[in-house]
């Protein structure tokens, strides 16, 4: 009866981290397609689009994530293959540095502005 | 002076955001494709329309010469406009054709090469499209050259075209 019962246990603890990995990638598949524009759509993910590209590029990255691959190494493959437009968040690079640096640089100015105009008030 | 100084800083932003959105306009918003970047071909194991095996990529481009890969299907329409092209493009002995069937119907593929003529040396199976991702393609026809140092230095989104044509015979010569 003791023997049944660890096997239950055995048997239940196994089956629920098995799925537990299978939902872990679905979570991470999910969020990488999100993140990567359809080529051919208008405006639309590859987790949103329906299209021949889109469904490719969804098995691919689904064989990419049972391969083992993480997902930096994932975007790296898809911007070889067709740039850092795929990916919706662009690079840090010298094309795109402006994009990251100004709401930076717009914050500090309104922050340097703030503080002069609360410093006019006192 | 103050003022002035304000009102110079404003200008300075208006006009920044004017130039921004200006250009905006003018450059159109859809995705145009590099199509001269030189990259390496992927390497990757497909099947063959011919037979049942499996081949591998570097047994394909063996050869010390160029290479294009056009990838179709039967079901494309602009792959039917492009054939005759790639019929006369394969009679040029510098360069092999490999033909990527690209999600198809074997059937419907072998009597659209029948029909038509092949002017490939070799036809992979991309049942499912993946092997155009290595290949960094959006869909069918599109067309790679590759050189004798196994890099795709060209890429032709879309049927090609009688300037095309004659574009890779000047640059195959």
């Amino acid at each position: 009866m003791k023997i049944l019962k660890i096997f239950i246990i055995l048997f239940l603890v196994t089956s629920f981290s098995e799925l537990k990995s299978d939902e872990i990638n679905d979570i991470l598949k999910n969020k990488i397609l999100k993140n990567i524009r359809c080529l051919i759509c208008q405006g639309q993910s590859v987790y949103d689009s329906e299209s021949e590209f889109a469904s490719s590029i969804k098995l691919i990255v689904d064989r990419k994530i049972n391969e083992g691959l993480k997902e930096d190494l994932i975007y790296e493959f898809l911007r070889e293959k067709y740039g850092d437009w795929v990916i919706y968040e662009p690079k840090i690079n010298k094309n795109t540095y402006i994009l990251w640096l100004l709401p930076l640089l717009l914050f500090l100015l309104g922050g340097a502005i703030m503080r002069k105009k609360l410093n006019f008030t006192d | 002076m103050k003022n002035k100084f304000k009102l110079f800083i404003i200008v300075i932003f208006l006009s920044f955001c004017f130039v921004i959105f200006y250009k905006g306009l003018n450059t159109p918003n859809n995705y145009t494709p590099k199509v001269n970047e030189k990259k390496n071909i992927p390497t990757f194991k497909a099947k063959d329309f011919n037979s049942d095996s499996h081949i591998n990529s570097d047994e394909i481009f063996k050869e010390n010469i160029f290479y294009i890969v056009n990838i179709w299907a039967s079901w494309c329409v602009p792959c039917r406009t492009e054939h005759p092209l790639l019929m006369q493009l394969s009679k040029n002995q510098s360069i092999k054709l490999i033909g990527l069937n690209y999600r198809d119907n074997f059937i419907n593929a072998k009597k659209f090469i029948n029909d038509l003529g092949n002017p490939y040396s070799r036809i992979l199976i991309d049942k499912d499209g993946t092997l155009g991702v290595e290949f960094g393609a959006y869909g069918v026809p599109e067309t790679f050259l590759i050189d004798k140092n196994k890099d795709i230095i060209k890429k032709f989104v879309g049927p090609i075209n009688q300037e095309i044509v004659s574009e890779i015979e000047l640059i195959i010569k």
